[in-house]
C-alpha cells in the first residue's frame, strides 16, 4: 500500500504541475484550454535538451521555456488580439501535438543520459523521511516531486497572502474594477498565463525524463485534460488542486497495480474509471453554492478597455 | 511612456476590406509555417510544393485527397451545429469512435442481409450511437449548466478505451493469429464506391446542402442560432432552451457517428481503436475557420484534405514527419484567431493616431 501511494506520489507531480500552471491562468481570467499542447511542448524540448546536452538544468529551463512560449502564443491571440478563448486554446494543443511529434520524430526509442536520471534519483529527505507510512509515501522521491510540494506552499501564499496575489484574483474576479483600481491588466494577464504555460511545460517534461523516461510519441496522453478537470475539482486551491492531482495520481496507475497482485481485470476498462470520476466530479462542482468554490467571475471572457 | 498606438471600434467594415484582412491572415500564417520549417532545416518552398504534388499529383492521389475531405467535412458539419449554439463541443473524437461501435455491431451481427439495407441500418445505428454520446453531456447541460468542454472530452477517452477492450478482449477475431483485431465487416457492410471513390463523398456533398438549409431556413436552426447569441434572448422568446441544446447536439452527436459509420465501413472494413484519427479535433479548426457556415465547411476541409495526404505523402517521400500538417493547421488557425481583431478594431499608427505623435517624427 506505502509503495502504491508512494507510486501514486510519482504519477500526480505532472498532473500537480500542469493543474498549477492552469490554475494560475484561470485566477487572471484566462481559460487556457492549450494544456495538453504546452505538456507536450515541454516535454520534447525538456526530452531534447537532456538527451542532447546530458545537463538536467538545462533541460528543466528548456521544458520551461517551451511551455512558456506556448503561453504566450494564447496570450498574443486572446489577450492582446483578443481571439476566442476556447478555440485559441484548443487549436495551440493541436499545434503543440504536432510540434511534439514533429520534433520528437528522431527520438523515438531513446532514452535520457546517466546524468540527468542520477540527477532525478531519489533523495530520501533527512528526518521527514523517516516517519512512518508518511516518510516513505512523500518524502523519499526526487527533486522535482518536492519542487511540486514547494509550488503548492509558494502559490497558497502568492494567491492568499501577497498584494500581487489580490491583484491576479481581483483581475480574473472582475477585470473592469481592476483596471479601474489601476492594476495593468494585460501584465497581470500576460505574466500569469506564461508563467502557467511554464509550469505545464515542466508536467510534460516530468513525464518524458522520469516517469517514462523514454521518448514516445503522446507522452501527455491526455494528462493536460485531466489537469483542465482538477482545476475545476480543486475549486481553483492550490492546495487542493494537490489532492485532486494525488487522487488521480493513484486511479491512473490503479490497472497496473491490480494486474500486479494477480486481480484480473481489463486494464482497458479500469482507464475508465479515471474518466468517469472527473465527469461526476464535473457535475457535483457545477453545483456548489459556496462562493470560494466558484469560477473566477470574468473567466474566458476578452477585455477591451472601452467596451466597458 | 509613449504608445504610439492607437485603437478604436470599427463601425462597420467594407466586404473587400473583411476579405484583404483575411487572406493576409492565411498567407502570412503559410509564411510564417514556412519560418518554422526553416528554423528545423526544411526548404519550405520544397515541403509546399511536394505537400501540393502528393496531394494532387495524380488521379489516385486526388481519390486519398477526396477519401480524407469526406469524414473532415461529415465531422466538421456535425460540431458546426453545436458551436453554432456555442456549445463547446470537442467530443467529435468520441462520438465518431461510438457511431463507428454501433454500425459495426449491426454490421457483424446482421452481415447477410442484403448490401442496401444493412448499409443504411448501419448508417441509422451510428447517428443514434454517436446523438446518444452527444446527448449524454447535453442532458447536463441543459437541466443543470454542466460544462460540456471537459465532459465531451472525457466521453472520447471513455469512448476510446472501452473500444480498445473490446478489439482486445470479446471482440477479438480468434482467427486473426493472435493480431489483435476485431473481424472484417461481410461484403455488403462496405461502402461502394462510385467514380473511384465510395460513396460518401455523395452523403457529404448531401449532409452539406442540408445542414446549410436547416441552420438558416429553418425554425428549430434558427433556435439553435438564437441560444448560441444569446440564452436570455431566447429565454424572452419563449424558447425551450433545454429542448434546442439536446436536438442541437443529438444532431451534432448523429453526424459524429455517422463519419464513424463511413470510415469503419469504407475504409477499415471494420471497427479500430484508432479509427477517429483525431478527425474531431482537425474538425473544430476546420468548422471555424469556415466560420460555422456549411458551405464554406465543404472548402475549407477540402483544403485540409489536401494538407493532411500531402503531410502523409512527404512523410513516405521526403521522410518528412507527417506532423507538420499539424504545426500548419495551427499555425493557420492562430493567425486567422488573430486577424478577427484587426476586423472589429482600428489599429492606427504614429500621426494618423493624432494622439501620440512623437516629437522627432515631427520634426
Amino acid at each position: 500500500m506505502t509503495s502504491f501511494l508512494a507510486a501514486a506520489i510519482i504519477a500526480a507531480t505532472p498532473l500537480l504541475f500542469a493543474t498549477l500552471g492552469e490554475l494560475i491562468a484561470e485566477k487572471s481570467g484566462s481559460l487556457n484550454l492549450g494544456v495538453e499542447g504546452m505538456m507536450l511542448m515541454g516535454a520534447v524540448i525538456g526530452f531534447s535538451a537532456a538527451y542532447h546536452t546530458g545537463n538536467p538544468v538545462l533541460a528543466l529551463l528548456g521544458a520551461f521555456a517551451a511551455g512558456a512560449l506556448g503561453a504566450l502564443i494564447f496570450a498574443v491571440v486572446t489577450v492582446t488580439l483578443q481571439g476566442n478563448q476556447v478555440v485559441t486554446g484548443l487549436t495551440l494543443t493541436i499545434f503543440g501535438t504536432g510540434f511534439s511529434s514533429f520534433v520528437g520524430d528522431k527520438m523515438i526509442g531513446q532514452s535520457v543520459p546517466k546524468t540527468v536520471q542520477s540527477f532525478f534519483a531519489k533523495i530520501d529527505i533527512p528526518l521527514l523521511g523517516d516517519i512512518p507510512v508518511i516518510g516513505p509515501i512523500f518524502f523519499r522521491q526526487d527533486v522535482f516531486v518536492y519542487l511540486g510540494y514547494l509550488m503548492v506552499i509558494l502559490f497558497s501564499i502568492y494567491l492568499f497572502k501577497t498584494r500581487p496575489g489580490l491583484n491576479v484574483r481581483a483581475v480574473g474576479e472582475n477585470t473592469a474594477a481592476a483596471d479601474a483600481s489601476g492594476i495593468n491588466i494585460t501584465f497581470y494577464k500576460y505574466a500569469h498565463i506564461i508563467f502557467g504555460g511554464g509550469l505545464c511545460g515542466l508536467g510534460g517534461a516530468y513525464l518524458a525524463i522520469v516517469y517514462v523516461p523514454m521518448w514516445q510519441a503522446d507522452v501527455v496522453n491526455g494528462r493536460g485534460w485531466i489537469a483542465v478537470a482538477l482545476v475545476i475539482f480543486a475549486a481553483w486551491n492550490p492546495t487542493k488542486a494537490f489532492l485532486g492531482s494525488f487522487l488521480f495520481g493513484a486511479l491512473s496507475i490503479l490497472g497496473m497495480r491490480m494486474q500486479s497482485v494477480n486481480i484480473n481485470i481489463s486494464q482497458y476498462l479500469l482507464d475508465i474509471v479515471q474518466y468517469v470520476v472527473m465527469i461526476v466530479i464535473v457535475i457535483i462542482s457545477t453545483h456548489k453554492n459556496r462562493k470560494e468554490d466558484l469560477p473566477p467571475g470574468n473567466l474566458s471572457e476578452s477585455y477591451f478597455r472601452e467596451d466597458r | 511612456m509613449i504608445y504610439p498606438i492607437k485603437i478604436s471600434k470599427r463601425d462597420h467594415l467594407p466586404r473587400g476590406k473583411v476579405l484583404l484582412i483575411r487572406t493576409s491572415a492565411i498567407v502570412l500564417s503559410i509564411l510564417f509555417s514556412g519560418v518554422i520549417l526553416l528554423f528545423f532545416g526544411l526548404n519550405p518552398i520544397r515541403i509546399f510544393g511536394t505537400i501540393i504534388e502528393g496531394a494532387l499529383g495524380s488521379q489516385m492521389r486526388i481519390e486519398q485527397t477526396i477519401i480524407r475531405a469526406i469524414p473532415l467535412t461529415v465531422t466538421s458539419l456535425g460540431i458546426l451545429v453545436a458551436f453554432k449554439m456555442k456549445f463547446w463541443n470537442i467530443g467529435g473524437e468520441g462520438q465518431i469512435m461510438i457511431g463507428a461501435l454501433f454500425a459495426s455491431f449491426v454490421a457483424l451481427n446482421f452481415g447477410d442481409l442484403p448490401k442496401p439495407l444493412l448499409l443504411l441500418l448501419m448508417a441509422i445505428a451510428s447517428m443514434i450511437g454517436g446523438g446518444i454520446w452527444a446527448l449524454i453531456p447535453a442532458a447536463f447541460k441543459a437541466k443543470m449548466g454542466t460544462n460540456e468542454t471537459i465532459f465531451t472530452l472525457m466521453m472520447n477517452y471513455i469512448a476510446i478505451k472501452f473500444i480498445t477492450y473490446l478489439q482486445f478482449g470479446p471482440w477479438r477475431d480468434p482467427s486473426a493469429q493472435g493480431f489483435p483485431k476485431i473481424p472484417n465487416f461481410s461484403e455488403n457492410g462496405v461502402l461502394p464506391a462510385l467514380f473511384g471513390v465510395h460513396i460518401g463523398w455523395v452523403v457529404a456533398i448531401v449532409l452539406v446542402a442540408a445542414v446549410y438549409l436547416f441552420m438558416n431556413y429553418t425554425k428549430k436552426g434558427y433556435e439553435i442560432s438564437v441560444v448560441g447569441a444569446s440564452m436570455d434572448t431566447a429565454r424572452y422568446a419563449g424558447m425551450n432552451i433545454p429542448s434546442v441544446i439536446m436536438t442541437a447536439m443529438f444532431i451534432s452527436g448523429g453526424l459524429c457517428g455517422l463519419t464513424g459509420m463511413i470510415q469503419a465501413s469504407a475504409i477499415e472494413k471494420t471497427l479500430t481503436y484508432g479509427l477517429s484519427a483525431n478527425y474531431g479535433f482537425t474538425a473544430i479548426i476546420t468548422t471555424w475557420l469556415a466560420r460555422l457556415n456549411a458551405v464554406a465547411v465543404l472548402f475549407v476541409c477540402i483544403a485540409f484534405a489536401v494538407l493532411l495526404q500531402g503531410a502523409a505523402f512527404i512523410q513516405s517521400a521526403m521522410h518528412v514527419p507527417s506532423s507538420v500538417a499539424g504545426v500548419v493547421q495551427g499555425v493557420i488557425l492562430f493567425f486567422v484567431l488573430g486577424s478577427e481583431f484587426f476586423l472589429q478594431y482600428r489599429v492606427r499608427l504614429g500621426k494618423g493616431s493624432g494622439l501620440f505623435v512623437s516629437a522627432g517624427k515631427e520634426a
